[in-house]
């Protein structure tokens, strides 16, 4: 299936994956850190296991960023 | 219509020649009441450039001293001010850049007893903070005071900013949700961040607050401005207001400031 990740395409073999799955295969270190939306709609964490990506789908993995203090 | 001054048109020439600003933004530059939280990597650049820029009244809230490690990236204290209270630091080289404004000190958390009477007096507030308790606090309160503002964040080569006007666009909580559990947050003190990257997202949160005050141009609402400098590509990505988000949604769970902030107060 072809899906856009953060703007871009990719290809991945199968119909369906599931978020945190996704997130293993594209090597993202801590799911807890990334914010995904799934085709404009955000997705909470507790649903990374059974909410399903298929054809098509547009999805933004947000990064949890700190800031400026040294705290 | 105030009246300025020789000196305030030669200071502020700049501005009033942009067609966009004029005298009338000038003027609404001079009256309008800015809060920074946190004069740390974001919050230096940003007070420079809104005491350059005559925002008549910057707040800062902040309960750090400056410490040496601080230098690298937070402009607006120098090698002289270690062990100084961050607040009257950052007031020294604002009123050192432009005497024409008025500063006031916050040395203080931040927390869900106070945030809402301190930021209740400030037209926009620029949040620089590292720690999540404290975004999700600024957020929360900025929704239920109805305040706008910019959220800033940085880690590495990497920064993300995104602007709220609450009621109007959609909210960190939105897209953020919950903070992190602490134990797998990396900070600037733990993973680093390469200094000028402070200086690229702090200019463009002082930006949107003087895009904001004007009433000039696109703010960054219901969008979140990425970028990575190693490749230096920027990216806008849209975002949307979520119907369940649990402040700003259709039915909010949150409707008093929430226990997460407390080990922010504790601290």
């Amino acid at each position: 299936m072809n899906i856009t990740i953060n703007g871009e395409k990719e290809h991945l073999t199968g119909q369906t994956i599931v978020i945190s799955d996704l997130l293993q295969i594209k090597n993202v270190e801590s799911p807890e850190m990334v914010s995904v939306q799934l085709n404009g709609k955000i997705v909470n964490q507790e649903r990374f296991q059974s909410t399903s990506v298929t054809e098509n789908d547009e999805l933004e993995f947000l990064y949890f960023m700190g800031g400026g203090e040294n705290k | 219509m105030i009246d300025f001054t020789e000196d305030q048109l030669e200071r502020y020439s700049r501005h009033i020649l942009l067609q966009d600003v004029g005298v009338e933004g000038q003027e609404k530059l001079l009256n309008a009441k800015v809060l920074l939280v946190g004069a740390g990597g974001l919050g230096a650049p940003v007070s420079l450039y809104l005491a350059a820029a005559g925002v008549g009244t910057i707040g800062v809230a902040d309960n750090d001293v400056v410490d040496l490690s601080n230098l690298q990236r937070q402009v607006v204290h120098f090698h002289k001010d270690i062990g100084t209270a961050k607040v009257d630091s950052a007031r020294d080289k604002m009123l050192a850049i432009n005497p024409d404004i008025t500063v006031k000190t916050h040395k203080t958390f931040l927390c869900a007893d106070n945030i809402r009477e301190i930021i209740r007096e400030y037209d926009f507030v620029v949040e620089g903070t590292d720690n999540f308790p404290a975004k999700f606090l600024i957020n929360d309160a900025c929704v239920m005071e109805n305040i706008p503002f910019s959220h800033g964040g940085i880690l590495r080569f990497d920064g993300q900013t995104m602007t709220v006007v609450p009621g109007k666009s959609s909210c960190y909580r939105c897209t953020f949700r919950n903070p992190p559990p602490p134990d797998v947050v990396p900070t600037c003190s733990q993973a680093g961040v390469l200094g000028a990257i402070a200086g690229m997202l702090g200019t463009i949160q002082a930006a949107e607050t003087l895009k904001f005050i004007t009433a000039t141009g696109d703010l960054l609402t219901d969008t979140l401005l990425t970028f990575d400098a190693k490749s230096m590509n920027f990216r806008k990505i849209p975002l949307k207001q979520q119907k369940d988000c649990p402040i700003c949604g259709e039915s909010p769970r949150i409707t008093k400031l929430e226990d997460a902030v407390q080990a922010v107060c504790g601290i």
